[in-house]
């Protein structure tokens, strides 16, 4: 059983937007996209279930990723291949996942799996798309997993209840953080991980020409990115013992109650 | 000159970090107020290899450098300090001594099961009349029938009495002017653990004295040679103060954090306490002295991992951040104002916990006369 695990950096704290690139700023200090914690923890599950196989970390992103990939072997993934290269720097949904997916294909893996979002882009659709690509089924919102006899069967989370969807292999996934807990990285595995295989690779190298990355591969055009509006002036409670019946006093005189 | 962490010493904060703040934190109050042992925590920290972080792989540690120790400790005092003390006297004083000085034999009997946190190891060296002279040590060891036969006592013992306190080792007269080195088992018939002592921090770290009546061990428990007790702790020591002056950089970080965010929270006179100068001027004089100890103690750590001198440099981080701790958490309760004084604000805590750190492995005295010896003087 081979597992591939799509994992993205992202900045770490507050977001800030770079005005001139309308990109994010990613300048900053980065950590694993902590989504993604969930999709390693259950790639990681399932291997050591079938006391066989490899995870192997997938990510497109710039040099700096190598720290939140180093994470995910530290964590007890076996081997990394981070995609980077200039040229795919402003990639939209449509470019990333083309140069996923040739990331991927050159894996084949018999599951890929993906944390459901981003905690930057809060994009949600990247699992989907790259499915597309591999032409492979995909279920999504997955909050429980379970791999049997070349299927694979998720509990997937609705706004209605629980759905189960039963996919054969090989195939996509996007887990919830509802799925599992994931493990703090041992200190023997912080130590061990720079002695893991990683793989750093050009899009030349995964025969990708450069103008189906980056923004000459994109089909979407960000005209604007704004911080959000500021609240304006917010009236203040301090709690005196009466800060409840003042909320409600508050509440009636604007007629919201 | 390159000052950046590697990756691995980043990751180790990181994940320290985390786990400090989503399993430490959550219980750190009511642990304090208990006075209760962190069993569960220990357990989840021998899981992640934490408390065996020095001592190599072949003897069941996690085989890391001092410095990622150091960050280790610091992270988790940034937290709570009971549970980093737990950790940094096991590692530090417990375990040390018989990973440095033990025979092939000692340290398969010992390491896998302390390294791995599975069991807690001690370090018993100050006496009621022996504490800053330690020198002064009254404990006797004479060999007698193939036994060493033990009779003295020790006082502020940590982590001897706990259920899963494996060991302590003593230091002991073995002759006129001879101190030797000796390892006890718990469980010994002879060896008294008290109750575990009321202190004023530290709640939930474990604090005993400890007697000694007639208390035979066998022969070979004596850790290495005989007439070395001396030069062994004065080395154990010199190690330990990194550790404890990584404590002072993260109680001061934390007392920092605490006392940063409130100051945005709390309004007076219409606005956050933080727009006043008097406030900014605390916190960036904070700021500035945690930076300086950090670099302290982490020279003292590189150059211990560099296998160069490092006793001077220990002695003056140890020194630098207990007084910078003291400062900071008095600073941060200062800031926190009558709510710091309450138990339910957590600087009121790190402000107990504290002071022991200008105390404990050697006084702020000590430590100066051990720098004056370094400068010559």
């Amino acid at each position: 059983m081979k597992i591939a695990v799509c994992v993205k950096q992202v900045p770490e704290g507050s977001r800030r937007i770079d005005a001139a690139t309308k990109r994010l700023d990613r300048s900053g200090e980065g950590a694993l996209n902590p989504y993604d914690a969930y999709a390693v923890e259950e790639a990681l599950r399932l291997r050591d279930a079938s006391g066989e196989g490899e995870v192997v970390v997938v990510s497109v992103g710039p040099a700096s990723a190598a720290d939140a990939i180093r994470k995910t072997l530290a964590m007890g993934a076996d081997r990394a291949v981070l995609v980077s290269d200039d040229a795919a720097a402003g990639s939209d949904l449509v470019a990333t996942s083309y140069v996923l997916a040739n990331a991927l294909e050159r894996e084949s893996s018999d599951l890929v799996v993906f944390g459901y979002q981003a905690a930057d882009s809060d994009g949600a659709v990247l699992w989907a798309a790259v499915a597309d690509r591999l032409r492979r089924p995909v279920v999504s919102q997955v909050a429980e997993l379970r791999l049997e006899s070349g299927r694979v069967r998720g509990k997937r989370q609705t706004e209605f209840g629980y759905d189960v969807i039963e996919a054969p292999l090989p195939a996509v996934v996007a887990v919830t953080d509802a799925i599992n807990e994931p493990r703090y990285p041992s200190l023997k595995g912080i130590m061990g991980a720079k002695r893991k295989p990683q793989e750093t690779l050009t899009l030349a190298e995964l025969g990708i020409e450069a103008e189906r990355a980056g923004e000459a591969g994109s089909r979407t055009v960000v005209l604007a990115l704004n911080e959000p509006p500021s609240r304006g002036e917010a009236r203040r409670i301090e709690d005196d013992g009466d800060a409840a019946a003042r909320i409600v006093e508050f509440l009636l005189e604007k007629r919201l109650l | 000159m390159n000052l950046d962490l590697s990756q691995e010493h980043e990751l180790v904060r990181s994940t320290v970090r985390e786990f400090a703040v989503e399993r430490v934190a959550p219980v750190a109050e009511e642990l304090d107020r208990e006075s209760r042992f962190p069993y569960e925590l220990v357990a989840e920290l021998a899981e992640l290899g934490l408390m065996g972080m020095p001592i190599p792989e072949e003897y069941g540690g996690a085989g890391t450098d001092t410095l990622s120790y150091a960050i280790a400790v610091e992270e988790l005092t940034r937290i709570d300090s009971s549970v980093a003390i737990t950790v940094a006297a096991h590692t530090s004083l417990g375990t040390m001594p018989i990973y440095l000085f033990g025979t092939e034999a000692q340290k398969r009997e010992w390491l896998p099961r302390l390294a791995s946190g599975r069991n807690l190891a001690a370090f018993g060296l100050t006496e009621p009349e022996a504490g800053s002279d330690a020198g002064a040590t009254r404990t006797r060891a004479e060999a007698r029938d193939g036994s060493w036969v033990i009779n003295g006592s020790k006082i502020f013992i940590t982590n001897a009495g706990t259920d899963i306190s494996a060991c302590v080792t003593i230091t002991a007269l073995t002759g006129e002017g001879e101190i030797s080195n000796l390892i006890v088992s718990n469980g010994t018939p002879g060896y008294g653990i008290s109750q575990p002592m009321h202190k004023l921090g530290w709640h939930a770290s474990d604090t005993r004295e400890l007697s000694f009546e007639h208390c035979a061990v066998p022969e070979g428990n004596l850790l290495g040679e005989r007439g070395r007790g001396y030069q062994q702790f004065l080395e154990i020591l010199d190690g330990g103060r990194i550790s404890v002056a990584a404590m002072g950089v993260g109680l001061a970080q934390g007392a920092y954090d605490l006392a940063f965010a409130y100051a945005q929270e709390r309004r007076q006179f219409g606005r956050p306490i933080s727009k006043f100068q008097a406030v900014q001027f605390k916190l960036a004089d904070m700021a500035t002295e945690i930076e300086a100890g950090r670099a302290l103690v982490y020279k003292a750590a590189w150059l211990k991992d560099q296998g160069r001198p490092f006793a001077r440099e220990a002695a003056m981080a140890k020194l630098y951040t207990g007084e910078l701790s003291n400062r900071a958490a008095n600073w941060a309760l200062q800031i926190h104002g009558g709510y710091g004084y309450m138990d339910e604000y957590a600087i009121s805590r790190l402000y107990r916990d504290q002071k022991i750190l200008e105390i404990g492995e050697g006084t702020n005295e000590v430590q100066r006369m051990v720098i004056a010896r370094h400068l010559g003087l």
